[in-house]
């Protein structure tokens, strides 16, 4: 356990010693939501109605795009290599390398929503639901995505393929996402929505550590 | 006592057959040198050594017992120094170390990091942060890592590269150390590296035949 959370504390150091990927994706995020507005232009009641799909959609968009990095540096550099080596299992490795990850990008992530639904003239009663259904939502993303970006290592141009594989598995986690605040706008309860995303959550916690972890393997071979 | 062999072992790169019908044996105290030339397959053997490669043939055991049986087990006593030196860019030396250390299962990572950075003759580095460490430095940083936490076997592979004369006088000392402890070393290297009565074992000795007529053997053999 010390060994598990002393590799969450190194990621955790290393990302923010180096600053960029984070701030990257809340940036990514942030400009992403910005440019509906101006493109489907400034009417109130438009914005409002699509404010939960198109913070979603960016949701997603900057989760793909930091995850790219996630095994990358270590596979370049021979740590993970010495991971693989240690005697923490590889499947604690991925996961503790995805929650590092998600600390890192996704919670800054969750942090901004409100403020880009106040932009989009979200009514206020969907905040909290926004923000619970991001809570549950963003690991599941980063957990999925970690068995992209653990196949596509070494892989050139892996972010673009990275991108093809994981996002059509991303779309379950979208649909219940956005329903649930959809769902919670509209004066209906959000709660199905909100446990199917619990399950997926439920299964992708032990399901993609082991793939993952199965796919690195290969890659340090 | 332990000791860590390897029958009859065959290793398989691509398509391209490494080597071959490999036996090797290493007791405690004993050391191992790797010789051949390039592409004879001493890291290939490592790699294998170390768990990271699966050979298609063969087994590797310890103390008799095959290997594969506990991977877990046979990670905790394996030390491995590959082409890489894994040193973070933004983490200091001393933090490099002390996270490989604590993973090595040491009880005071830091401690034990200083330790070995003094042993290596580097103490002063210990605060730097990775980026500014030279090649040579970096490189004493990978094998400060080997003793920053116990273990009984080491593998390297070409543990001298960058490393100048006082560094490797040290290197054999603590080799030396750790083979007089009970400790197994196998050592794949160009440079003349000190290792009183250490075995050799020439690569290319296991290496097949090229031009096809190893595939016909290797077929053959799959048949049977």
């Amino acid at each position: 356990m010390t060994r598990f959370l002393r590799l969450i504390g190194r990621d955790l150091r290393l990302a923010l010693r180096q600053g960029s990927d984070a701030s990257i994706a809340v940036m990514f995020f942030v400009l992403c939501v910005v440019l509906f507005p101006f493109g489907v232009g400034p009417e109130p009641n438009i914005l409002a109605r699509i404010a939960a799909g198109v913070i979603w959609v960016a949701a997603l968009l900057a989760s793909l795009l930091s995850l790219e990095r996630l095994f990358q540096n270590d596979y370049e550099d021979g740590s993970l290599e010495l991971l693989s080596l240690s005697t923490l299992p590889m499947e604690a490795v991925v996961l503790a390398k995805t929650l590092a990850h998600w600390l890192v990008t996704g919670l800054p992530l969750i942090a901004a929503a409100p403020l880009l639904a106040l932009l989009l003239n979200m009514d206020a009663e969907g905040f909290g639901i926004l923000v619970l259904t991001l809570l549950v939502g963003t690991p599941i993303l980063s957990l999925i995505g970690s068995i992209g970006a653990a196949l596509t290592l070494g892989a050139r141009r892996g972010g673009v393929l990275l991108s093809l594989l994981i996002l059509p598995l991303y779309i379950p986690v979208l649909i219940f996402g956005a329903g649930a605040i959809d769902a919670a706008l509209n004066g209906l309860t959000p709660r199905p929505h909100l446990l199917l995303l619990g399950g997926l959550l439920a299964g992708a916690l032990p399901l993609a550590p082991w793939a993952s972890a199965a796919a690195l393997r290969q890659a340090v071979e | 006592m332990p000791v860590f062999a390897g029958s009859a072992l065959t290793c398989l790169r691509g398509d391209r057959l490494v080597f071959t019908g490999l036996d090797f044996r290493i007791a405690p105290g004993e050391a191992l040198f790797l010789l051949g030339p390039n592409g004879s397959g001493k890291s290939s053997l490592l790699r294998v050594m170390a768990g990271l490669l699966k050979p298609i043939r063969g087994r590797l055991s310890w103390d008799d017992v095959p290997v594969t049986d506990d991977p877990d087990a046979h990670r905790g006593r394996i030390h491995y120094v590959g082409h890489l030196d894994a040193v973070k860019p933004v983490l200091s030396a001393v933090e490099n170390l002390s996270f490989w250390a604590t993973l090595g299962g040491a009880a005071d990572p830091r401690g034990n990091a200083l330790k070995a950075l003094d042993r290596l003759g580097v103490p002063h580095i210990a605060n730097v942060p990775g980026r500014y460490l030279s090649a040579g430095q970096k490189r004493r940083l990978n094998l400060a890592r080997i003793i920053a936490a116990p273990a009984a076997l080491w593998l390297l592979d070409e543990p001298t590269v960058a490393l100048d004369r006082a560094a490797i006088a040290l290197f054999e000392e603590i080799i030396a150390e750790h083979r007089a402890g009970g400790g197994m070393v196998a050592v794949s290297t160009h440079v003349d590296i000190a290792m009183p009565g250490a075995g050799e074992l020439h690569l290319d000795d296991f290496t097949p035949v090229p031009h096809g007529e190893d595939d016909e053997v290797l077929e053959e053999e799959d048949a049977a």
